[in-house]
């Protein structure tokens, strides 16, 4: 069942000019899915976000709950519960004050508001708080009071905006999984935005990734890391390789290109890569999918180190192949390589990608 | 000149960054949609007829008048004119001159000492610096008036103390009018000079010393130029605060200065001439206030780091502390001089003070006439009531403006703001003179009725005159105030005007409240407009008190005047608790995304 639906929404600001924040973006959300808007600063996630909370209309475009129409309908009337990036606590009220807005404007009764809040505030580990003032609390209370604000409402959808920018790193990856819990519990359905890809990854049932104003792609976490669309998505969900590399052959669903010792190989590419034989295609290899060898393996390309950065886990090297800098993280490189060193890269051809420009 | 603002200046308040209104899309919609593209103009259309129904149309008025009988030769008179226009113009640019120049060094001197140096008496004279400001206008210039002018207690004592002749040391005249502008209006570069020292980073000081410059030299070279903003500020607004003022002329008895000129052709029924020098004054005052807001939009230099707080140089040779000491006692007395004056005064037996230094003989019946005298408890009532009327509108319109400018995106919000500061760059002397000339015969503003002549044009004048107090008071607060506050109200379900009352207007009480209680304390003190537009009926407190000082009654003079002494320092002390101590003010500060 489609809960939320938004059919080619655009949105231009007087002021800015002629450039759409938003720009032409479809996206349809199951009942009870997880989605998140992913994109950098500026690419229309929390914008298009604002448009579905209905803080801003849509200068073209319809957006729907269901079957319903809200492209215009304000805010206070579209059940959506949100999470604001600072939270938006009414800092004059208490805790439980701050929950039962909502439930005030709805005239929920006395008797079943003070067992929804308690319900609302144990759901997010904060029974008995309910009397304190919202300046005695830590960040992460509260965020989590502000969740069980929006929850109280059982909005039809779940809104969050950024909701964890504000917290340090460990904060950060407990309150996350914290938040898909709640969600897969209450069934609601929630639509995410964050410029965090691992965030975003590790939350999400799907994720659209924004460059611009545009959607560049829509898929599961996995579906967007390993067969990114564009050479952009490549680049911001984790780190890649895109490499241009000249077309041999091209076929329904394989591009064979030329490699910079002369070899080929056959990479996978999307149904509708449009290359054919002459073109440049861009590759798209992670750097975990290169491998170091010696230069004397068979199929390994031939490289020169240029720099060694030793993490721990993996060292991720820069190596030099046909005067292209490409990125390696290996997990186990030879004692005492060091820059200049001539090494051979072996190559993952199963996760090698064809991505559009 | 006790309307010193709360913030140094609107003007310098940050721009605030806007959410995009949504485009203007033709579309039908039900009911009211406080994010539909038509809705800040439906807020807004009647807050700018008002502002331009009592603010500019009145102004525009004035300018028709004063061409109305004879052209523009009144305005010739100012260019070419040996006469009265013409010296009246530079008598009071003159005076203005002189007020930024004394007022600057004593300023600026204060802010130095006290903010740089520690030495005993220090927190006292911090604590009472802005005391002589913030007398009523009237009120202030009669202490001075009492104290150092050829009959003040200051000349006359010396007199006696020396065995001369004539009183020691009088103030007259210009010279009269010079000493109340710099006792009033040096809080103006000592708020601006002492606000830019405590935000000056001690570091940048001691990068210049360490660099090898000399006293003097990190003097001209570091401390000036990054006080520069803050003294061009003050000195924009002394200017124009001294080209407004209107009863230190009067009491000193200097005519020919462009306010006084006003009342004397108002008074003697040539209101062509008096609009002529009200909209010169007008125009004078409207560049003031177009110079100050270019000037402070263009730069001002704020410390980048926080580290050191600035720190403060001991007194140790013993001779400075002696002489720090022995001045921080004259300074008390100079600053408590007024106050103290008015309290004596208003003890003392009408008509029993002549001669002698102090008056002589000592009563409470002036306290008890003004309370109980039905005539002389009139004007207290009159002025109260006026005030409380003046304040709810100022209260409605300058919170409604205050929101309109700072939350809503709509064409001509900056000329909402200006129309606004409009109200307060003008003299109170060109208020009136603009009502007068608007409201003189009935138009639409004023509902087709004459308001000259009727209680309705006082409360209409302090309306005027104390919005901007309101309103910079409200959009401070709002300032502080997270718009997504009332966008998560609104996503909670409730509709704009719930949103707007449960969550950001009760987040802004306090400064709503501080600047209500500061517009009905100007109110009661009101003196500048009030005096060309009472009627007999409607007479003010001020105007009471400058009646009974003609009629030589100044003992019940001061009597009403420490009414409104009182009254100022019951307000100052609870609004600075509300400032300081309001809890909401402290949380929505905290809350500044």
């Amino acid at each position: 069942m489609i809960d939320v639906t938004l059919e080619s929404v655009s949105k231009r600001f007087a002021r800015a000019g002629d450039t759409a924040a938003v720009d032409d973006v479809d996206i349809s959300i199951a009942a009870g899915e997880f989605f998140t808007l992913l994109g950098p600063s500026g690419c229309g996630k929390t914008t298009t976000l604002r448009m579905v909370a209905g803080f801003y209309f849509p200068t073209s475009g319809r957006i729907r709950f269901g079957t319903e129409d809200v492209t215009h309908r304000p805010p206070n009337k579209r059940d959506t519960g949100m999470v604001f990036q600072n939270y938006a606590l009414f800092p004059h009220m208490s805790v439980a004050q701050n929950v039962a807005y909502g439930l005030k404007i709805r005239k929920v009764g006395r008797a079943e508001s003070a067992r929804r809040i308690e319900e609302a505030l144990g759901q997010v580990h904060l029974a008995g708080y309910g009397d304190r003032r919202i300046d005695q609390l830590s960040g992460g209370q509260q965020q989590r009071v502000a969740l069980a604000r929006a929850l109280v409402i059982r909005p039809r959808t779940l809104l969050l905006d950024e909701p964890l920018s504000n917290l340090d790193a460990k904060l950060r990856e407990e309150t996350r999984v914290e938040i898909r819990r709640i969600q897969q519990e209450a069934g609601t359905t929630a639509i995410y935005v964050t410029h965090d890809q691992s965030e975003a990854m590790a939350m999400s049932d799907r994720i659209a990734v924004m460059e611009s104003g545009r959607v560049r792609q829509i898929g599961a976490p996995q579906e967007i890391y390993h067969r990114p669309a564009t050479a952009f998505v490549a680049r911001f969900i984790g780190r890649s390789n895109v490499l241009s590399l000249p077309v041999v052959t091209a076929a329904a669903e394989t591009v064979t290109v030329g490699l910079p010792d002369g070899s080929e190989t056959a990479v996978a590419a999307p149904a509708d890569h449009g290359l054919r034989a002459g073109d440049t295609a861009l590759v798209s290899v992670r750097p975990e999918h290169l491998g170091l060898t010696s230069t004397t393996e068979a199929g390994a390309l031939p490289g020169r180190v240029t720099e060694v950065e030793f993490t721990g886990m993996a060292t991720n090297l820069v190596v030099e192949v046909a005067g292209e800098p490409v990125q390696v993280a290996a997990i186990d490189v030879p004692d005492g390589i060091t820059v200049g060193d001539q090494v051979g890269l072996r190559l993952n051809r199963d996760r090698m990608w064809v991505v559009r420009p | 000149m006790s309307t010193i603002p709360a913030t140094p200046s609107a003007a310098t308040v940050p721009p605030v960054t806007q959410d995009p209104a949504p485009p203007p899309a033709a579309r039908p919609r039900r009911g009211l949609n406080a994010n539909s593209p038509w809705f800040p103009y439906l807020l807004v259309f009647p807050l700018a007829l008002i502002l331009f129904g009592y603010v500019v149309q009145p102004m525009f008025a004035t300018f028709a008048e004063s061409v109305g009988v004879d052209g523009v030769a009144n305005y010739t008179e100012f260019v070419t004119g040996s006469g009265v226009a013409r010296s009246a113009l530079l008598t009071s640019l003159g005076i203005s001159a002189a007020s930024v120049l004394l007022c600057g060094i004593v300023g600026v001197a204060m802010a130095f000492l006290l903010k740089r140096f520690s030495f005993p008496g220090r927190r006292l004279i911090e604590a009472i610096i802005l005391v002589p400001a913030a007398l009523p206008p009237l009120i202030g210039a009669i202490s001075f008036q009492l104290l150092y002018s050829e009959t003040g207690i200051l000349p006359r004592g010396l007199q006696q103390l020396l065995g001369t002749e004539n009183p020691v040391l009088p103030f007259t005249g210009i010279a009269g009018v010079l000493v109340v502008h710099t006792f009033t209006m040096y809080p103006f570069f000592y708020l601006a000079a002492s606000a830019a020292l405590v935000g000056m980073d001690p570091s940048v000081e001691e990068a210049a010393y360490n660099l090898g410059a000399s006293r003097v030299r990190v003097w001209r070279t570091v401390l000036l130029p990054m006080l520069t903003p803050a003294l061009v500020s003050a000195s924009l607004l002394v200017f124009m605060t001294s080209l407004a003022s209107y009863t230190a002329p009067l009491l000193f008895g200097v005519d020919r200065t462009m306010t006084m000129q006003i009342y004397i052709n108002r008074t003697n029924g040539d209101l062509p001439m008096a609009s002529t020098y009200a909209s010169v004054l007008a125009v004078a005052s409207v560049l003031f206030l177009l110079g100050m807001r270019w000037y402070e939009g263009r730069r001002s230099y704020r410390s980048q780091s926080k580290g050191v707080a600035s720190h403060r140089r001991e007194i140790t040779n013993p001779f400075g502390k002696w002489l720090a000491l022995l001045a921080s006692v004259l300074a008390t007395m100079v600053l408590l001089a007024p106050v103290a004056t008015i309290a004596l005064v208003a003890f003392s037996r009408d008509g029993s003070w002549t001669t002698e230094v102090i008056p002589s003989e000592y009563t409470t019946a002036n306290f008890v006439t003004i309370f109980s005298d039905p005539g002389a408890y009139r004007p207290i009532l009159n002025s109260l009531q006026m005030s409380l009327l003046a304040t709810v509108g100022c209260v409605v319109v300058g919170v409604l403006i205050a929101y309109a400018v700072r939350r809503l995106d709509f064409r001509g919000r900056g000329l909402l703001d200006v129309a606004v500061m409009l109200a307060w760059a003008l003299p109170g002397t060109v208020v009136a003179i603009n009502l007068i000339s608007a409201f003189s015969t009935g138009n639409a503003f004023s509902f087709g009725q004459v308001l000259i002549g009727t209680f309705w044009i006082m409360p209409l004048a302090y309306f005027v005159r104390f919005l901007p107090l309101v309103f910079r008071s409200s959009s401070a607060t709002l300032a502080q105030i997270d718009p997504s506050l009332e966008e998560a109200a609104r996503n909670l379900g409730a509709p704009w005007w719930r949103a707007f009352g449960t969550v950001t207007l009760r987040l802004m009480l306090p400064g709503v409240l501080a600047g209500a209680l500061l517009a009905f304390v100007n109110g009661v003190g009101e003196f500048v407009a009030s005096v060309l537009i009472y009627t007999s009926e409607t007479a003010p407190i001020s105007v009471e008190i400058n009646n009974r000082m003609y009629s030589f009654e100044v003992g019940t003079a001061a009597a009403y005047g420490m009414l409104q002494v009182v009254l100022i320092f019951v307000v100052m002390v609870f609004s600075g608790r509300l400032q300081n101590g309001g809890r909401a003010t402290r949380e929505a500060a905290k809350w500044t995304a």
